[in-house]
């Protein structure tokens, strides 16, 4: 890449320049810097040209079987689903699995002295944050989510063991 | 006169199937092909797009229009292509690692691209060159790779590729010309035979 100052402007503007949908102020901007610039006026030919080249990928054709599969894929689909095929996550499915035998642990666990409280808050704070994580790499893994209203099909999410609920919430609202 | 995208996926909402049928006949070819340019494997390309069909399908009841369709499907289809880039990306090393200690072989590539059918010489050569072309575009980092084939085959408009990418526009744009550097220097003998 040119390591010319003045071109660095051209970073952001030549592609849509080139392709004809910059606005009028970035097309006077970069016309005159190419007036001017020789460099850039090869990498505009260049780019062109590439773009010439790249339509010569070969097209390829889904196959005869794709329709009937997908139909078949769509009609396997479960009317109801079961408990664990509304965890969206193997890692949030994980921390639940976590959380459900930890508590059975911490629940068994006999009652000593002096050192349990502190014990048992630690490892509650640490499954707590463990399930908050996995939440909220759920959601940011699951894009499909965002801004289409998708959230309420994981209505399910609010059925989960619900020790650490409060903390769960929060990460799913930041992203609407 | 024809319905929009957008109709068409209200129509499914509704539970009209058929609507789904013509999204369907509409987009695979194009989501094939963006995946198989993203993936490289056909086999792993048409299991993509019927996964997207089926996210699709699936999120019909709570199918608001708040983005352009195609935005939403490429965006779905992104995603699940880089997901599975990174994944294969693990087995691939997983396997080369196991070559070079079963074979002691360690310049061996990790995986060859298939080579299915035998062709005419001039076949050969458009192949050749369709192969540099897909080689260079998949040796891109795999967000430029993406923004390329959402620019360059798809044609979506910057806001859209922008909303697919997570980045902004003028991000975008910067980094479709890096992309295009790129591939310009590693193209070279394609962009200067054509330019004569
Ligand atoms: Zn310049």
């Amino acid at each position: 890449m040119s390591g010319t100052q003045k071109c660095s402007g051209m970073e952001n503007k030549l592609v849509a320049y080139l392709d004809g949908r910059a606005k009028p102020a970035e097309r006077r901007a970069v016309e005159a810097h190419l007036a001017m610039c020789a460099e850039c006026r090869v990498r505009a030919e260049e780019f062109r040209a590439l773009w010439n080249a790249m339509e010569d990928l070969p097209v390829l054709s889904p196959s005869p079987a794709f329709d009937a599969s997908l139909r078949a894929r769509i009609a396997a689909e479960p009317v109801r689903r079961g408990f664990w095929e509304w965890l969206p996550s193997p890692r949030l499915a994980f921390a639940v699995t976590a959380l459900v035998v930890m508590s059975v642990w911490l629940s068994s666990m006999p009652r000593i002295a002096s050192n349990r409280t502190r014990v048992e808050a630690k490892v509650e704070a640490k499954v707590v944050q463990m399930a908050a994580e996995a939440d909220y790499r759920m959601i940011r893994d699951l894009p499909v989510l965002e801004n289409y209203d998708v959230l309420s099909k994981f209505d399910a999410l609010s059925e989960l063991p619900n020790s650490p609920a409060s903390v769960t919430q929060e990460p799913a609202e930041q992203v609407q | 006169m024809a319905r929009t995208d957008v109709q068409l996926m209200l129509d499914v909402k509704a539970g009209d199937e058929q609507s789904f049928e013509l999204l369907l006949r509409k987009y695979r070819a194009p989501l094939v092909n963006f995946l198989y340019r993203m993936v490289r494997d056909p086999g792993v390309a048409e299991e993509l797009a019927q996964e997207v069909f089926l996210r699709v399908y699936r999120a019909r009841k709570e199918y608001a229009p708040s983005a352009k369709f195609t935005t939403w499907m490429f965006r779905i289809a992104t995603n699940l292509a880089l997901n599975s880039v990174r994944d294969n990306r693990h087995r691939q090393m997983e396997i080369s690692m196991d070559q070079s200690v079963a074979m002691g072989d360690e310049d061996q590539p990790a995986m060859q691209v298939p080579d299915d059918a035998p062709s005419i010489e001039q076949e050969m050569v458009a192949r050749t060159r369709a192969e540099m072309i897909l080689k260079a575009v998949h040796a891109l980092p795999e967000k430029q790779r993406a923004a390329v084939l959402l620019h360059k085959y798809q044609e979506l408009d910057y806001d859209e590729i922008a909303r697919i990418l997570e980045c902004s526009e003028s991000a975008l744009k910067s980094l479709l010309f890096r992309a295009y550097e790129t591939l310009r220097a590693e193209l070279a003998p394609l962009v200067n035979s054509v330019r004569v």
